[in-house]
């Protein structure tokens, strides 16, 4: 199975620019099951936080218009190669997804 | 997470129930959310009610903020959208979409040197108009623009 998170830390400049992908159905709630034609529940992440070197950068709250496999990029001021990105999201579900990157 | 922290962290809100839940050993210390999901506007089906919801009403439009999306998204259910904003003191960015059944997309805090900048990929049901809301010093502000949407990515 591919891994659910998959992240970039580099440097351009000054500024530590990162990208995030997290495998997730970001389920509306709002489709039916083409076969049973039952609603597939909302499943969603709704909390997302980034941290560089362990203080929060990112602190984010989600709803389900999020596309599926979510991608988020920012950028962060004063990091430098070798600091440590990390990623720790939670979906509706109680789910957690947790991620580190060392920036390049 | 156990469906017992999930709850509570769902109806905490406040940071007196926050601070007992890491006194009590509930909350790992290591990384906290600053605050409970926001489901009451995450929910709201109207832009204005969502945009107060969220804590963005009587926001003043902004040329200083820069919205990046496609002109045309050939498919609604993955649509890039970038924000930029050039606002001095800007402490969040969040991002609406009017002719979702949720206009509510996400909000993203910036701490720690965090530059008020983000990418990420929303879902539109239909042509729309998309708003970026900032809060920058104290006020709000946005900006719009229109994604024409050809297939649209809510289903249903």
């Amino acid at each position: 199975m591919a891994e659910a998170m998959k992240m970039r830390a580099t440097m351009e400049g000054d500024v530590v620019d990162v990208k995030v992908l997290i495998q997730h159905p970001m389920d509306t709630g709002l489709m039916k099951d083409k076969k049973t034609g039952k609603l597939i529940p909302a499943h969603f992440i709704d909390l997302f936080v980034a941290t560089l070197n362990g203080k929060t950068v990112i602190d984010a709250q989600w709803g389900v218009g999020v596309a599926q496999n979510p991608f988020v990029g920012f950028r962060i001021k004063g990091g430098k190669p070798g600091d440590k990105v990390a990623i720790h999201a939670v979906d509706n579900l109680g789910n957690k997804f947790d991620g580190e990157e060392i920036v390049a | 997470m156990n469906l017992l922290r999930r709850a509570f962290l769902k109806n905490a809100g406040s940071v007196g129930a926050v601070a007992a839940a890491i006194a009590t050993g509930l909350l790992n210390p290591g990384t906290v959310f600053a605050a409970a999901w926001n489901s009451l506007a995450f929910t709201t089906k109207d832009l204005t009610e969502a945009l107060k919801n969220a804590g963005y009403d009587n926001a003043v439009e902004s040329k200083d903020i820069e919205i990046k999306a496609p002109e045309i998204a050939e498919n609604g259910a993955v649509v890039p959208v970038s924000a930029t904003s050039n606002l001095p003191g800007t402490t969040s960015i969040a991002i609406f979409i009017d002719k979702n059944p949720a206009p509510m997309i996400a909000e993203f805090q910036f701490l720690n040197g965090a530059e008020p900048f983000i990418a990420t990929r929303v879902k539109m049901a239909k042509t729309s108009l998309v708003r970026v809301a900032v809060k920058a010093g104290g006020k709000n502000y946005i900006a719009s623009r229109e994604v024409k949407v050809t297939i649209g990515g809510c289903g249903g």
